[in-house]
């Protein structure tokens, strides 16, 4: 049905309102090709010590050396996997998925298939890190489909590092049953073109999702970050932080829809965008959206366009502390509210340090 | 300690200070009063650096150095200490992060190690207690949900843990009641030393009950109208500023 519609309509295009701002003409032009299996690889890029499982995907391909596949949790498909937990199982530490691009001289491309199932009450902690190794042209082209169970929990983190020259396109399909809960954060630094679709539906009562997104860009860095939630039944809940630090002629995109619909009494929805912009040319278009059909609700939201706070920045340098760092303190702290729905601290203090280090590359 | 010559400085193309003379040293404390307007605040903006106080003419010389070269921070790092009329509030900073940048990169300027979390703790704990500050402040976003009295409190413990040589202090007495203001004068007095010079920038004489200056200078119309001691702002007291109304016309 998908290859039936695309080899009618192509790649999207600027005239589809979803895709108004995200042009892929550039993508169009490339050939890619897929690669037959995984090129060796010494060792594997990884953000945490302690994991679950690691899997390591070179191209698209599963690079068995580098990877743990424990615990009978998750089988290796095609092209992605399928990880499984059980019914009241707690899985403590995170299962670390990481995707390596960029490594080769050709112009590859790859499409990750993800299948997340958390069977009732179960816990789990999913790290996808997303990381080109070179700078080459590449295409990373994931989607994920996502079951959360009744009281169960899933913590979704994913970081997007990918190389320079890469184009970086994800979906997420994600449904919430009764009493479950689905928190992901989103890290965007890399990637010449970067989306990521996310849709969540929260079908129990008592279902709730996170949707934060950190997104750090500069040169000609482009990132879009789309989410619908539809909320069906009554009582569920959603928060969307999505916070941008924009340099150079960056240009990042924000489209949030909330959908309330016509049974989804006391929805609690809440969704913001704000976004720092560190020079004249950088921009964000923002469109949240709500559609609510329920006449009991409380949804709420905004976007916000700035730039850092002279007074703030003044009182910092007045007590000592140099510009620069001066400047970073400022964003980290405009960043932190995006990072809050990661309960592992670890994990925290990576993506922190990732922070950290992109904003001491700035010139 | 601090030399200001025929100092001139603009804001938004205005000039706000018509030539400043001011010679201060090493243990004194000396009071700036003036009507609202008089360009109290942007003399103690230019001595910090803030941006957009523009100096058109003049010098200041602070220990043989020419202030005016130096960076914000490196002001800072050198010793001069601005207590604000209005303290910044920044959310998501800890105020014991922004302490700690504030005192390891003062003292990395001076080629000191930076304290680490232990030290920093230690010294940190021990002026809260001597200034007779919750600690609770400590933990808190600065100054976010401070009360104004608690903001000037935070001012006065950003003071003691920089130790500066120059204490500029905005206004300091603004917005408090009479207990803050003691709480905040007792910390001044704490810090009054004989190599420690302060500059006081207020209003009303009230908070020179608490902190008693050596000298006493009326600023208006953008220059230094008289120069007196302790007894000249009593006079003010009485009279206001009616005085120095005519000056301008």
């Amino acid at each position: 049905m998908a290859q039936e519609t695309f080899t009618i309509e192509g790649l999207p295009t600027p005239r589809l309102e979803a895709w108004k701002y995200t042009n892929l003409r550039a993508l169009g032009q490339i050939e890619f090709l897929t690669t037959p299996d995984s090129p060796s690889l010494d060792q594997a890029p990884s953000l945490v010590s302690n994991s679950a499982a690691r899997l390591v995907f070179v191209n698209g391909h599963l690079n068995e050396a580098l990877s743990e596949v424990a615990g009978g949790m998750i089988e290796i498909t095609k092209d992605g996997f399928v990880l499984r937990v059980a019914a009241g199982v707690e899985v403590d530490q995170p299962v670390e998925v990481v995707f390596v691009g960029g490594i080769s001289d050709a112009a590859v491309t790859y499409a990750p298939r993800m299948r997340i199932d958390l069977e009732d009450n179960s816990r789990a902690t999913v790290l996808e890190y997303h990381i080109g190794l070179g700078d080459g042209v590449y295409f990373s082209n994931g989607e994920t489909k996502i079951n959360v169970g009744q009281g169960a929990k899933l913590n979704h983190i994913k970081v997007q590092a990918e190389g320079s020259e890469a184009y970086h396109l994800s979906n997420v399909h994600a449904q919430v049953a009764r009493d479950g809960g689905y928190e992901a954060c989103t890290l965007s630094i890399g990637a010449k073109l970067s989306r990521n679709d996310i849709n969540v539906r929260l079908e129990g009562e008592g279902a709730s999702c996170g949707l934060n997104g950190p997104t750090l860009i500069r040169g000609s860095q482009h990132c879009d970050n789309t989410t619908i939630v539809d909320h069906l039944v009554p009582h569920t809940a959603c928060s969307e932080v999505f916070k941008g630090v924009l340099d150079d002629k960056a240009r990042s995109v924000f489209q949030g829809k909330i959908v309330v619909h016509k049974d989804a009494q006391k929805t609690d929805g809440r969704q913001h965008c704000k976004t720092l912009l560190l020079s004249d040319d950088a921009e964000v278009n923002a469109k949240p959206e709500l559609e609510i059909y329920a006449d009991d609700v409380k949804c709420a939201h905004g976007a916000t366009v700035g730039e850092i706070d002279e007074t703030a920045l003044f009182y910092l340098r007045s007590r000592g502390v140099p510009e620069k760092r001066a400047r970073s303190l400022l964003i980290e702290s405009f960043l932190g509210e995006a990072l809050e729905n990661i309960e592992a601290d670890d994990i925290s203090v990576v993506l922190a340090d990732m922070i950290s280090s992109w904003l001491s590359e700035e010139n | 300690m601090l030399e200001i010559k025929n100092l001139h400085a603009t804001v938004d193309g205005k000039e706000i200070l018509k030539g400043i003379d001011l010679s201060i040293n090493a243990g004194e404390v000396h009071a700036i009063m003036g009507p609202n307007g008089s360009g109290k605040s942007t003399l103690s903006y230019v001595l910090a650096g803030r941006d957009g106080y523009e100096v058109t003419k003049g010098d200041v010389i602070y220990k043989g150095k020419d202030l005016l070269d130096l960076a914000p921070e490196d002001r800072a790092a050198e010793g001069i200490f601005l207590a604000f009329q209005y303290p910044v509030e920044i959310p998501g900073v800890p105020n014991t992060t922004f302490l700690k940048e504030a005192v390891n990169a003062v003292r990395k300027y001076r080629g000191e190690d930076p304290y680490d979390a232990m030290q920093f703790v230690k010294m940190v704990r021990a002026k809260t207690k001597e200034l007779g500050i919750n600690d609770d402040m400590l933990k808190r976003a600065v100054n976010v949900g401070f009360s104004g009295g608690e903001k000037k409190r935070n001012e006065i413990l950003q003071m003691a843990m920089l130790e500066p040589s120059l204490a500029v202090m905005d206004e300091t007495d603004s917005g408090l009641d009479i207990d803050a203001l003691k709480v905040v004068a007792d910390g001044v007095n704490l810090l009054r030393s004989p190599d420690r010079a302060m500059l006081m920038i207020t209003h009303y004489q009230r908070l020179l009950d608490y902190i008693v200056p050596d000298y006493v200078h009326v600023l208006a119309h953008g220059k230094i109208q008289r120069s007196g001691g302790k007894e000249l702002a009593l006079e003010l007291e009485e009279n206001g500023y009616a005085d120095y109304a005519e000056v301008a016309a």
